[in-house]
């Protein structure tokens, strides 16, 4: 199982209806609503993990979840090393994933 | 939108007098909140600035406004007050709220008079955008309410995604309404532990277990004391007993003198083992017990945010916090500071210790009769802080959970080994090279999430006095200067070489008095 959305109709918030919205990651389409940071739609979506580091090539996901860790950054719409859990989610934003190598010298 | 600005149609309060003193507040979750009200009350010009696009800290953090609900408050404790508090700023043309701000740095603004104003830089706009406006502000005074993010220790495992810290099921839960996992497992040390497993009961998962490192002896010698002081923080006894509840009515087992020791998986978690601990927190061989979990929120305490104070040039404690006096002022003249920055005592002492903040910041004494409620309430609360920590505070056996493998500095992916061996080789010669030779605590994060971990595997740490590592080594080292911890950060958050490049300083400097007031 993985991380998922409170169904809005057992949440005892009594929440009003959202705009939906839809993003892609990588190519896919993830489903969200408005309002949701990259994080929060694609966590609901399904995925878990998005970046792979840069030694060992291991996932990594939402870890802080409050701007700290700087773990799930993402590139959005062109735009390097956002934090997924910062960022609010607009429709039609292009996600991508990011592996950055080391060069060579480094390894 | 991520700036806001009060509607010009709105009713002054009382607008500023022309010339009134300025106040600049940074961080607007409780202490900063009631900063920014108190030094309205005494007549300043505020700006409130914050780095999220919402008030409200991460105590108050909450669903955005295209989210509305019927019944948001049931997940808040003081809801109201939040509301309140924030609204009364928003409508007040007295008050600036500037969000999406993140500082970037402060610098005095002469370096040979400690009373010369200081220059507070920010990044204006979406977060890590790369199109942010520069703004400077030199206010009369500094209120900083910069909070603090959750410790978590390494344990083997705990880089698996699924792994998270327990403010972030807290933050998914309140701001998002996400559920992080369906089998969740609770761990680490702290009173926050019992709000983060109601709020994950509260999104409609299963909370298998919170398990606090601490035994009860320590809880005992924490907690009870005095208890007369309780009677005192009966609102706070009041949020506990409501914890206590949800955890009766969601059945969720509270158990001490346990820890998550170890996190399994391959590409996620899959499951965590469960150990005994003693007294000083090293696990208890046999008591090991494998939880099946598709989630595990971990938190071993605060880390204050200290990047701002120290650039300001303000004083620590021994215990790494702001020192301040009852005005709240720090070391450094007309810079205050309130709330978790000044130790970790919770809401209600950050409350109280922004309304003296922005009180005294704006030209007012502590001695004024309209802040006795606050002073009371001060005294009451300031007790908390000493008795998180005697209760829950890290204990140094948390080090034989590590393996070599073991990741420590999660940016640069340094294992334990390599920082053991590098001590071992290089006998161990201070913080700075040993950050440079294994580059742990050099990455994105700015070592906020590893560095005082690193410090006390170094032994350069406040807390490693003694401390007994798994290697069998002893680490005894003094206790570094502000200078040499990982708290310093010249430059506060990571930012884009271009944004720094395409600063205007002529455009981009505004004097917090000298905005559009009527």
């Amino acid at each position: 199982m993985a991380a998922r959305m409170v169904p809005a109709k057992r949440d005892p918030i009594r929440p009003a209806p959202a705009n939906p919205i839809v993003i892609s990651i990588d190519g896919d389409p993830v489903a969200g609503v408005e309002g949701q940071t990259i994080a929060g739609v694609v966590l609901a979506g399904g995925r878990l993990a998005w970046r792979r580091t840069s030694v060992d090539g291991r996932p990594r996901g939402l870890f802080c979840g409050i701007g700290v860790c700087f773990d799930c950054i993402v590139t959005v719409n062109g735009e390097r090393d956002v934090r997924a859990c910062q960022r609010r989610a607009g429709d039609g934003d292009v996600v991508s994933s990011q592996h950055d190598e080391l060069p060579e010298a480094a390894r | 939108m991520t700036s806001q600005t009060t509607p010009p149609g709105s009713a002054p309060v009382s607008a500023p007098a022309t010339g009134a003193r300025s106040v600049l507040v940074v961080g607007a979750g409780p202490a900063g909140l009631a900063a920014a009200r108190a030094a309205r009350e005494r007549g300043a010009s505020v700006v409130l600035l914050d780095a999220a696009d919402a008030t409200g800290g991460q105590y108050w953090r909450h669903l955005p406004p295209a989210r509305p609900s019927a019944k948001e408050r049931v997940l808040h404790h003081g809801w109201s007050t939040y509301r309140s508090l924030h609204e009364e700023l928003e409508r007040d043309s007295g008050c600036e709220i500037v969000l999406g701000a993140q500082v970037w740095a402060i610098e005095r603004t002469d370096a040979a008079d400690s009373t010369a104003p200081v220059a507070v830089h920010v990044l204006v706009g979406p977060p890590d955008g790369t199109d942010r406006r520069g703004r400077t502000f030199r206010p009369d005074a500094l209120v900083l309410a910069t909070g603090a993010h959750d410790r978590t220790l390494p344990f083997p495992g705990w880089d698996l995604p699924g792994v998270f810290t327990a403010g972030a099921a807290q933050a998914f839960a309140k701001g998002e309404r996400v559920a992080l996992g369906e089998r969740v497992v609770i761990s680490g040390a702290g009173p926050f532990l019992l709000p983060v497993a109601a709020s994950v009961a509260a999104t409609g998962a299963k909370v298998l277990g919170v398990y606090e490192a601490s035994r009860v002896p320590a809880l005992v010698k924490g907690w009870l004391p005095r208890p007369w002081q309780l009677v005192g923080a009966a609102k706070k006894g009041g949020e506990l007993a409501g914890y206590v509840g949800t955890h009766l009515r969601h059945r969720i087992p509270y158990v001490t003198g346990r820890a998550v020791v170890a996190a399994h998986g391959t590409d996620r978690v899959e499951a965590v083992t469960v150990a005994e601990v003693d007294a000083a927190w090293s696990p208890i061989a046999g008591t090991e017990r494998r939880i099946e979990v598709d989630a595990v929120c971990v938190s071993h305490g605060f880390t204050p945010r200290l990047e701002l104070p120290i650039a300001a040039g303000c004083e620590l404690t021994p215990e790494r916090f702001v020192r301040v006096d009852d005005g709240q002022a720090t070391s450094v003249p007309g810079v205050y500071a309130a709330g978790e920055i000044t130790g970790i005592g919770g809401v209600d002492a950050a409350l109280a210790e922004g309304e003296i903040a922005g009180h005294v910041a704006a030209g007012g004494s502590r001695r004024d009769a309209d802040l006795a409620a606050a002073v009371g309430a001060r005294r009451t609360f300031t007790g908390f802080a000493t008795r998180i920590e005697a209760a829950h505070g890290i204990r140094p056996g948390w080090t034989s959970w590590l393996e070599d493998e073991t990741i420590v500095c999660r940016c640069e992916e340094v294992p334990y080994g390599r920082l053991r061996e590098t001590r071992e080789a290089t006998c161990a010669s201070g913080l700075r090279s040993m950050k440079l030779t294994t580059r742990a605590g050099l990455g994105i994060c700015q070592g906020r999430v590893c560095g005082r971990t690193v410090e006390e595997l170094i032994g350069g740490g406040a807390a490693s006095a003694g401390l007994e590592t798994a290697a069998g080594g002893r680490l005894d080292r003094p206790t570094p200067a502000a200078s040499v911890t990982t708290d310093r950060r010249p430059i506060a958050s990571p930012l884009r070489i271009g944004e720094l490049a395409g600063r205007d300083p002529d455009t981009t400097t505004h004097r917090a008095s000298e905005k559009g007031h009527p």
